[in-house]
């Protein structure tokens, strides 16, 4: 029973942020005059074609890298509102790095990665180092990095700098790294030649990893005690600031890897069109997956879904951008859902334990007195 | 005013049953009850804050109903509450007038707000400046404030809730004072507290709370601290005497002239040194914020020490962050358990790990043992009682006294060489209280050696093998536990009673 | 969550913070203000930038720091009230599209309503979540930036799609509104083409902020006092920022603490909705996808920097919006910028030398030296300097002074009726 009313809780709150998010978009279809089960269907059924599939697994994969840097923060109630520069900053670094350099095969799309992590990390680090030694919040400063970011961006890549010109358009790109750094796809879904990401392997492994430390190591629980009560963390020996210091640098270089499916899968190049903005949406599926690693998962296929098969839209003249409104409607439904769930989770178990307790002993109600003043 | 069968109900519990109060004009009645007894629900009550399930209040005669505090305030009611409510950032004047703003148009009438607070401080002898910040006053004056602000609204009937708990003894007679001025201008006061002897020295009427409901009216004449405690309590007072001493001649921590200085230079420690050898409890009296608070801290290692040196046994543990002492053996049990002492959110058992993450049954290299650490919170929960059905409920979900239980369990599971112990007891119930005083006195008798912090003057003496006296950050007296008065106590925390023993 | 006092960090490097004061201080702002304008005019003589404090570089930082000023003070009132709001950028969007749509129909004054209109339910969800459902202030500022854009393209790809001259990106040309010169100022002209030293700077300035005024601008440094006065001044002001330092405080006294925070919230978006309607009414003439370019952020950076006063937040936007419209405008003025950092680094380098704080003196003066050396080996600066310099500005500044400044201390803090101490 008690089993079964926690799962129950758990899922009430995606659940119900889903269906309300489905009726507003209801709403906005009805007032365009487009019938909106019929729009479900249509997204449905382009999104159950092969092709599709693969692309919603690719959109996800990305986006899984983006939520997660974002919940190893938010753990800790820290807001990497920065993942956003610092995997567009990492992505450049690293294909430059990758475009200039040939190595054997697992050595140079190694040498990639690790340039990407460090790039990402060293990047949150300023805002770390900003929160323990100066008090900035983090909130203000990932925000101006983001900006400080795109200026570099833009400075490095340049002619004569970091950035080389394609022959035929007017696109700017690192050089293009060579086949020894890129990840081949994987055949994942029958009926279609579009290839999976070979990197969701890594989504997998970090994904596990992330779960890992969290619940079963020591850093974990320091991690997350730190999240829960800052003081009593503190009493029980935990040192904040390099906690602080330690889970931005972890947020960071996981965020580094955000921009690697689509350079070492596809583009093999960080051009102007690289896609940026991913950091936002890292951060909307880290609230829907209650950063959770599997509810992280979940939120990724949700949103590449929403992306991808709203694609087909366009053809029904239904403009796209109502997916937007729906994954808007998704997180702040989301978070307050989650919220009033936590609160009636805190008011039903203290009414158990009272419970419990008053068939146990007749002192009870005295003892659950002390809980009330 | 009169209260008629007030009762209130929580999910779960009853806190207020059949309360009835009568206060009459012009006179300081006095509500006392043990914590937890249901004093602070009836003032919320009172106050507006909450509605009661049953019963009348009645003012002048009239039955009222309180939606909220405007609803109370407008009947002529304040309140003056514990932890002071006021806004650091704002002036005196801003502060009282919040809410009751005097105006012009749309404008706040700053020069008649000014002019109205001089005439009330000048009236009942409540001098404060009404163009200073709020948190450049003293605790004192910020009393003046909190009572300044009821009396702007022209409150008729004054609530204070445990006005002295933070106020030192010039302070309070400073107060009780302005309360007799009050009292004379036909104003009535009702007083919380559960300091008997300050209760017995302002009040013409107690009234005391058991188990949220009135047991008995008495008049101070004629009453002894004694008879009004055990009507509180409801029994012979259950005894924290220490039977037999078990210390040793083994100095366990030793702390020599420890300094601690606050960022404007104020010694907030100021030279502390004493020894608590194995098997001994060291207790420290003194008024709240004479620098227990920051001693604990100091040794627990969340705050650094400006000077002096901390030994645990032989070592030199000055230096050591807060981990490596815990790990070393210092045990601690938090003032504000819900703050610095549990994860709320998380379950029982991962607090049974808080504080000892790092160490066995809870770790295993740098991971956590999990099987390790619920077995060992089972074992917590049944030799110490803790009443719970299991333990995967969230922490939050457990009575206060419980809390602490699960807290006392969890310090005394790691083999402690010393036990940093605020307030043990503080806000716990009685049967809970005589639980964790048996649980120490246990632990001492194994070899623990604890500093025990406590505002309950009879624990200190009753469980204490030593005792020493804090004042303004510095160790000002020593006494024997076997020999010393609580009124001998009393006055050296005040600084009255001068060096002694 | 705080933004800049910090629970990880402990009180012993926490400084004095600095005290609420008034517009009364307006000696020390006038000594700012004729110091920099001073400094300026050195650096222009012996460089020769002209556009350094030439009207024509005023007028557009004016109307580059209007935008700014509004989201901030859009933030004053929604965190004086006790509720962050990083959904500033979300509701500004929403405030440039509502201007653009109605805008290009049916005037630019019905266009400003309906982008203040717009802001404001842009902030009505966000204190729908943050009030009523105590959601955490950050996460739902995301959700509303990401909501506010979604609205905003969606809604463009409807009603701005087919119309002439108009996309689904942006909106058909705006009616401009009116501007208003100051009679007799124009003449300064003169005076301003005579380069003097000091006399043809301040001539350009005050020439700068008297002439070819928008209304909307005008309207705007009018809101800004005006907040002053309702939040300092009136009894609403007092209650409104009680819910933001100690809300149940205000609550044990009677203040509706749920409907100040609403009104604050509201009157954020709002402000930030107004700054939306200027950037589509006046800085461009149209509505185009993504012009507000991170203003909301940078108006939240304006106020911090301006430690939650409307006068501090005011010099904050003015100094985004004067490197805005200098790097517009001219490039030797944004080169003979570096001289001005250095040399004012240089000045503080001394100030902290006499003041015998020479670890900091030290780490100035060798920035300052860095800078001039960079300054006298080059001839020009990368447009992204520029673009970067606010930014970086706003973290240095951060660095240094976040100890002393002094956000409502409740701010971002959750408030639940009767749950309070």
């Amino acid at each position: 029973m008690r089993v079964l009313r926690r799962i129950a809780l758990v899922l009430a709150a995606p659940v119900l942020a889903i269906v309300f998010s489905l009726a507003v978009t209801s709403i906005v279809l009805l007032t365009i005059k487009a019938s909106p089960l019929d729009t479900f269907r249509t997204m449905f059924d382009y999104a159950m074609q092969p092709r599709t599939q693969v692309l919603i697994i690719n959109s996800a994969v990305t986006y899984y890298f983006a939520a997660v840097a974002v919940a190893v923060g938010f753990r800790m109630n820290l807001f990497n509102i920065g993942v956003d520069g610092q995997y567009r900053l990492a992505a450049m670094l690293a294909a430059s790095v990758g475009g200039a350099v040939t190595l054997p095969a697992p050595l140079h799309v190694g040498l990639i990665l690790v340039t990407a992590m460090l790039v990402g990390g060293l990047w949150a680090a300023v805002a770390a180092v900003l929160k323990v030694r100066r008090g900035v919040s983090e909130v203000i400063s990932t925000i101006m990095l983001n900006f400080v970011a795109t200026g570099l961006i833009a400075y490095l890549l340049a002619p004569g700098r970091l950035a080389v010109t394609t022959q035929g358009s007017n696109n700017l790109g690192t050089k293009p790294i060579p086949p020894s750094g890129q990840v081949p796809g994987i055949s994942l879904v029958p009926g279609t030649q579009a290839q999976v990401y070979g990197l969701i392997v890594l989504a997998v492994i970090v994904g596990v990893a992330f779960w890992f430390v969290l619940n079963r190591t020591r850093f974990g629980f320091d991690l997350r005690a730190t999240g829960m009560s800052e003081a009593a963390a503190v009493a029980s020996g935990v040192d904040v600031r390099r906690m602080v210091v330690a889970a931005m640098v972890i947020s960071g270089a996981v965020a580094g890897l955000v921009g690697m499916p689509q350079l070492l899968g596809a583009s093999y190049t960080y051009s102007l069109d690289f896609p940026a903005g991913l950091g936002f949406t890292g951060i909307a599926i880290a609230l829907l997956g209650r950063n959770n690693p599997v509810g992280i998962a979940v939120g990724c296929l949700l949103w590449g879904f929403l992306d991808n098969s709203a694609q087909i839209l366009n053809l029904q003249d239904i403009p796209v951008e109502i997916v937007q409104i729906t994954q808007g409607v998704i997180v702040l439904s989301v978070v307050v859902a989650y919220e009033l769930v936590r609160r009636y989770r805190v008011v039903a178990e203290q009414r158990d334990v009272a419970r419990a307790l008053a068939a146990t002993t007749p002192q009870a109600a005295a003892v659950a007195e002390g809980a009330q003043s | 005013m009169e209260l008629r069968g007030i009762t209130k109900r929580f999910p779960g519990v009853v806190a207020n049953r059949d309360i009835d109060i009568t206060v009459t004009r012009g006179s300081v009645h006095a509500i006392v009850g043990e914590n937890g007894a249901g004093k602070s629900t009836l003032m919320k009550i009172l106050y507006g804050m909450l509605r009661p399930d049953e019963g009348v209040i009645e003012v002048d005669g009239r039955p009222v109903t309180f939606a909220n505090p405007s609803d109370a305030i407008a009947r002529g009611i304040g309140m003056v509450h514990q932890h002071f409510m006021l806004a650091d950032n704002f002036t005196v004047l801003e502060n009282v007038v919040l809410g009751a703003e005097p105006r012009t148009g749309v404008r706040l009438d700053v020069a008649t707000a000014r002019r109205r607070i001089r005439e009330l401080g000048e009236q009942y002898g409540l001098d404060v400046d009404p163009d200073v910040l709020v948190e450049d006053l003293g605790v004192g004056e910020r009393q003046r404030v909190e009572i300044l602000k009821v009396l702007y609204r022209g409150a008729r009937i004054l609530i204070l809730d445990e006005p002295t708990a933070v106020l030192v003894p010039q302070e309070v007679e400073d107060l009780f004072r302005a309360l007799r001025e009050l009292k004379a201008e036909g104003l009535s006061i009702i007083f919380i507290s559960h300091k008997l002897d300050e209760v017995l020295a302002v009040a013409d009427v107690i009234t005391v709370i058991r188990r949220g409901t009135t047991v008995g009216t008495v008049a101070p004449e004629g009453t002894t601290a004694r008879q009004l405690a055990e009507l509180m309590v409801g029994s012979e007072l259950p005894s924290p005497a220490t039977t037999e001493s078990t210390v040793t001649a083994v100095p366990q921590l030793t702390v020599e002239h420890l300094r601690l200085t606050a960022p404007g230079g104020r010694a907030v420690l100021d030279d502390i040194g004493f020894t608590i050898h194995r098997g001994e409890v060291l207790g420290i009296a003194g008024v709240e914020g004479n620098g227990q608070a920051e001693l604990v801290e100091t040794l627990l290692g969340t705050r650094a020490a400006t000077g002096g040196r901390v030994l645990l046994g032989d070592q030199d543990i000055t230096g050591w962050s807060t981990r490596r002492r815990r790990e070393a053996g210092i045990g601690y049990i938090p003032e504000d358990r819900s703050r610095y002492g549990l994860l709320l959110e998380a379950p029982l058992w991962e607090n049974r790990m808080l504080g000892h993450q790092t160490q066995t049954p809870n770790a295993r290299g740098p991971l956590i043992d999990r099987r390790g650490a619920r077995e060992d919170t089972e074992r917590i929960v049944r030799e110490y009682d803790v009443r719970t059905p299991s333990v995967d409920v969230l922490a939050s979900a457990l009575s206060g006294g419980n809390q602490q239980k699960l807290i006392v369990g969890r310090e005394m599971s790691n083999e402690p060489a010393v036990l940093l112990a605020a307030h043990p007891t503080r806000g716990v119930d009685v049967g809970a209280q005589a639980a964790i005083w048996d649980q120490l006195r246990a632990a001492r008798a194994l070899g623990l050696a604890v500093l025990l912090i406590s505002a309950d003057l009879d624990e200190l003496i009753g469980l204490s093998d030593s005792l020493r006296v804090i004042l303004r950050g510095r160790l000002v007296a020593a006494f024997d536990p076997k020999h010393v008065t609580p009124e001998q106590l009393g006055s050296a925390m005040t600084g009255a009673g001068g060096e002694a023993a | 969550m705080s933004l800049t006092n910090d629970r990880a960090v402990d009180s012993e490097i926490r400084a004095a913070p600095l005290r609420e004061r008034g517009f009364r201080d307006w000696r020390s702002v006038l000594t700012a203000v004729g110091a920099g304008i001073l400094l300026l005019s050195v650096v222009r003589v012996i460089t020769g930038a002209e556009a350094l404090t030439s009207a024509g570089t005023v007028g557009a930082a004016l109307g580059a720091t209007v935008p700014i000023a509004m989201a901030g003070l859009g933030g004053l009132w929604s965190e004086r009230s006790g509720v962050v709001n990083i959904g500033l950028e979300g509701m500004m969007i929403l405030g440039t599209f509502g201007a653009g749509w109605i805008g290009w129909q049916h005037g630019p004054w019905a266009g400003l309503v309906t982008g203040v209109a717009f802001g404001a339910v842009g902030g009505l969800v966000h204190a729908i979540a943050t009030v009523t459902f105590g959601v955490d202030h950050i996460v739902s500022g995301v959700a509303v930036n990401i909501l506010g854009l979604g609205v905003t393209r969606f809604l463009a790809s409807i009603l701005l799609e087919g119309t002439p001259g108009g996309g689904s990106t942006q909106s058909p040309p705006i009616q401009p509104v009116g501007s208003f010169s100051v009679p007799g100022f124009s003449s300064l002209d003169t005076v301003e083409k005579k380069h003097w030293l000091l006399v043809s700077d301040v001539a350009g300035v005050v020439r700068g902020v008297t002439t070819n005024l928008s209304y909307l601008t005008i309207i705007a440094l009018l809101l800004v006092l005006l907040t002053y006065l309702v939040l300092w001044r009136t009894a609403f002001g007092l209650r409104l920022r009680s819910c933001g330092e100690d809300p149940y405080t205000a609550e044990s006294l009677g203040v509706n603490v749920y409907r100040y925070k609403y009104a604050g919230v509201l009157m954020s978006g709002a402000l930030a909705g107004f700054g939306g309607a200027f950037l589509a009414i006046v800085a461009a003439n149209i509505y185009r996808e993504g012009q507000t370019g991170g203003r909301g952020y940078i108006g939240l950076a304006a106020m911090i920097f301006g430690n939650w006063r409307p006068g501090g937040l005011l010099a904050g936007a003015g100094l985004f919006g004067y490197t805005d419209a200098l790097q517009l405008r001219s490039a030797a003025a944004v080169h003979a910028l570096l001289l001005i950092i250095a040399v004012a680094l240089l000045g503080g380098a001394a100030w902290q030398a006499w003041r015998r704080r020479f670890v900091s003196a030290a780490v100035l003066a060798v920035i300052g030296a860095g800078l001039l050396a960079w300054y006298l080996r080059t001839d020009s600066l990368p447009g992204q300097v520029t673009f970067v310099a606010p930014y970086v500005t706003t973290l240095l500044v951060l660095a240094v002074a976040s100890q002393r400044l002094r956000m409502p201390k409740a701010d971002g803090q959750i408030y639940r009726r009767g749950q309070g101490r």
